[in-house]
């Protein structure tokens, strides 16, 4: 049989979805393609391979400019639905983050808080078309002399409106349990004392990030399925940290690379940005997120084809370890199979295993991208320039900070 | 011999019909088994009970009769808990605080299920879904 070595580019694979002759299956059907035809017969036959991912995320957040007024103002204070943005951008642009929580909410003062409104749950109600009061303060200028403004507004009012998310899509996360004797609430979820549940998040095999480790082919203008629409890697997100130690598979063992993701907020659906409020912690907002990979090559087909199984994630303590800021000493070790399955083996204990993101949304994103490249309405955007990373070359298993 | 049926139900009391002691009747007059999930009676108070009663269905059902005759409101538990399926995501966050896996996971889906007959009311699910998708109207 020939043994030839497969080698496309995205500008070839790019043609190919164009005349609608492109092969393309998510990141989960990638795994039997594998199996039965070997990496080189993958990569011959699959052309894209689509990814995605649903989790809360926080580092996300919203340029919006709303427009001058009359008379103008410079916009120094700006709130939406009583949520404070940062108005030192421009006149009358804010950057709203998904992370700030309503003005007058109690907080944590009685614990643990509820958190029932945000930034996240702004981005949602944007997106959802609802009617959000916008409340401006500026100080007076020559130029802007008006004080105070105060308007309802919709997406469809606001001159531009960027979902700017600096840090997204987690290439792996720390699973959370806590060892105390007392229930903690965290960004992790609610966590019962003594390991009463071990709570993780992300989408294993169909996460984005776990299916090119090494970002050979995800870099700075990658386009991208973003909360429902179309949008782009802008940079490498912030805490990208590729000198992570890996498996063998070229897998991180825990939290890597991460991405700043951007894109046009008018063409996203509150179905894939929806806010969420964690008890006794803060807001958030759950970002949909689906990445197409280029099958370049057979390595390209190794790496699609990762399963859960493959995929291991550190257990960390969130009672001491994690709030003490000092070194970390993980627990434990488990694979995204034995997570997703409802119970791991913690310290010869049976935990109960509950996720933060969603692998039914996370395989819907996978299926939507799938859908989109197959009818020839979203082309693969060609990097620019890649993501920081470190070299795959053997032996991948000994890589440290 | 008829079959035995397990059921949840709230009871609600208003002032005037708070102080009777429902459970007990429920268990000598209708040998019904009763376990109280939640309560919460004051004296001359409005007061809410959550028992899950066992027996057979002719006693369960005289045992409902006996309370409505008595001024209470019965309703099956399953009435008053609701997920909202417009915010629901599908994480899962909430099944393994779930103590009668009332919530799971689909295996083959993957989506998160919700059984409202399953449910005991203990709303450990309406703190731990991020997404604010559950919701149980008891008090």
């Amino acid at each position: 049989m020939k043994t030839s070595k497969v080698r496309k580019t995205i500008a070839e694979i790019n043609e190919r979805i164009r005349q609608g002759r492109a092969v393309v299956v998510t990141a989960e059907e990638m795994i039997d393609v594998v199996e039965r035809h070997g990496n080189a017969e993958a990569a011959r036959k699959v052309d894209v391979v689509t990814t995605g991912t649903f989790g809360p995320m926080c580092s996300s957040g919203a340029f919006l400019n709303f427009g001058h007024t009359s008379p103008r103002i410079k916009a120094h204070k700006v709130w939406l639905n009583d949520v404070a943005a940062y108005g030192g951008v421009a006149a009358v642009d804010c950057y709203l983050g998904a992370a700030e929580v309503a003005e007058g909410d109690p907080l944590n003062s009685v614990f643990p808080g509820e958190f029932n409104y945000g930034g996240g749950h702004v981005i949602e109600d944007l997106a959802a078309g609802n009617v959000i009061r916008l409340r401006l303060e500026g100080y007076g200028t020559d130029c802007y002399p008006s004080r105070k403004q105060e308007k309802n507004i919709l997406l469809h009012d606001l001159r531009d409106a960027l979902l700017f998310n600096p840090r997204n899509c987690y290439q792996n996360y720390n699973c959370a349990v806590n060892m105390s004797d007392k229930t903690i609430y965290t960004y992790m979820g609610v966590l019962r004392p003594r390991m009463g549940n071990a709570n993780y998040s992300t989408s294993g095999q169909l996460s984005p990030l776990f299916n090119d480790p090494y970002y050979r082919t995800i870099g700075i203008g990658t386009r991208i399925f973003l909360g429902g629409g179309r949008g782009y890697v802008a940079w490498h997100g912030t805490q990208h940290a590729p000198e992570t130690p890996r498996s063998p598979n070229g897998v991180p063992t825990g939290g890597a690379g991460t991405l700043a993701v951007i894109g046009d907020l008018k063409q996203m659906s509150p179905e894939w940005l929806k806010g969420a409020s964690f008890l006794g912690y803060g807001v958030s907002l759950y970002v949909g997120i689906g990445i197409p990979i280029p099958v370049l090559d057979e390595e390209m087909a190794r790496y699609t084809a990762v399963r859960d199984e493959d995929i291991v994630t550190q257990i960390y303590d969130y009672s001491m370890d994690y709030p003490g800021g000092g070194a970390m000493k993980s627990l434990g070790e488990a694979t995204y199979r034995e997570l997703r399955s409802g119970r791991i083996l913690l310290n010869g204990r049976e935990v109960a295993t509950a996720s933060m993101s969603s692998y039914y949304r996370a395989r819907q994103i996978a299926e939507t991208l799938k859908t989109w490249i197959e009818k020839g309405e979203f082309l693969l955007g060609e990097p620019q320039a890649l993501l920081p990373s470190v070299s795959p070359s053997p032996p991948e298993g000994r890589r440290k900070r | 011999m008829s079959a035995t049926v397990t059921r949840k139900v709230i009871i609600r009391y208003s002032a005037e019909n708070v102080d009777q002691p429902i459970a007990c009747h429920l268990a000598k007059k209708y040998d019904l088994d009763f376990n109280i999930l939640k309560a919460r009676i004051f004296p001359r108070r409005e007061g809410v009970m959550v028992l899950e009663l066992s027996g057979t269905k002719e006693n369960f059902d005289a045992g409902v009769r006996f309370m409505k005759e008595k001024g209470l409101r019965v309703e099956p538990l399953s009435k008053s808990v609701t997920r909202n399926t417009d915010r629901c995501v599908h994480c899962g966050a909430c099944i393994a605080f779930c103590p009668t896996e009332a919530l799971h996971r689909d295996p083959g889906t993957s989506m998160i299920v919700f059984d409202p007959e399953r449910c005991n009311g203990c709303e450990f699910c309406v703190t731990a879904c991020p997404a604010r998708a559950m919701s149980i109207d008891l008090f």
